[in-house]
């Protein structure tokens, strides 16, 4: 089982956790201005990387809250959680 | 009297695993800005420290989230929660009576946190998970409140339709050696 360090709790099992996607895509201001391409791309296109990639955990059976987490898709190693708002971490190579 | 009208879903009663009847429970929510004088009103100071809790006399109040909290009476009052609202009035947050939807075991003595640990995987010694400290987590396939109310004694709150379930796995445990 992974153990995944809540920002607000500490590190925890991953079984009280749930995935959320890709972290820091921002709604339109304005959907009904965008072009059909552009609302697709919003609603559905993901980047799909080897390697780091930042996205949302929810902490369901603990603290409950959503929070952001770095982690490598190739090893399942979770590199840095935040809280929401705060921007991605800089982690070196 | 509540004893009389609240049927209990346990099925038994042992030394390590006892009902704790009828409580009262309600869960607060509000903004980090008025945890001060929320916490003035109830006469009860919300832990700001993440999985703490606060007693004072009958009263507590369990750290759930950073803007929530479980607050407790050792016994089942009808008026608890109304009266509670009534010192709240005039401040944003939100307050649920949530009495009857949970019902809550006490699992106590030298094997209490191994017997919890048969189905819940966070790490239970007493330098990890400290007297005072309380969270959700889950047990086996149920969401629970655990908190830890002594050196060897530990409260578990959980939701009635699954206490059934909860409390057949804790016996399970209790009968290995
Ligand atoms: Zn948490």
């Amino acid at each position: 089982m992974l153990i995944i360090p809540c920002p607000y709790c500490g590190e925890r099992p991953e079984l009280e956790f749930s995935y959320g996607g890709q972290a820091h895509i921002d709604r339109p201001l304005a959907p009904s201005d965008l072009s059909d391409e552009e609302w697709n791309s919003y609603l559905y296109v993901r980047a799909n990387p080897k390697g780091r990639h930042a996205e949302r955990w929810r902490h369901i059976h603990g603290c409950a809250r959503f929070f952001n987490a770095v982690r490598d898709t190739r090893t399942d190693h979770i590199l840095a959680t935040y809280k929401v708002g705060e921007p991605e971490p800089e982690i070196p190579a | 009297m509540f004893e009389s009208r609240i049927a209990s879903p346990f099925a038994g009663e042992s030394d390590a695993i006892a009902s704790l009847g009828p409580i009262g429970r309600a869960v607060l929510r509000c903004r980090e800005a008025d945890i001060g004088s929320i916490s003035d009103k109830l006469g009860i100071a919300l832990p700001r420290a993440a999985c703490r809790s606060e007693s004072n006399g009958p009263s507590s109040a369990l750290w759930l989230g950073p803007d929530e909290w479980l607050l407790l009476h050792a016994d089942l009052q009808d008026d608890w929660v109304s009266r509670l609202a009534a010192h709240l009035e005039g401040e944003l947050c939100s307050l649920v009576d949530v009495s009857h939807r949970q019902v809550a075991l006490a699992v106590q003595g030298a094997r209490a946190a191994e017997i919890l640990a048969s189905g819940c995987a966070l790490d239970l010694s007493p330098r990890a998970f400290p007297v005072g400290m309380c969270t959700r987590t889950m047990f086996a396939r149920a969401e629970v409140v655990l908190w830890r109310t002594g050196s060897m004694s530990f409260h578990l709150d959980v939701w009635r339709s699954f206490a059934r379930y909860v409390e057949a796995l804790l016996r399970e445990a209790e009968s290995e050696n």
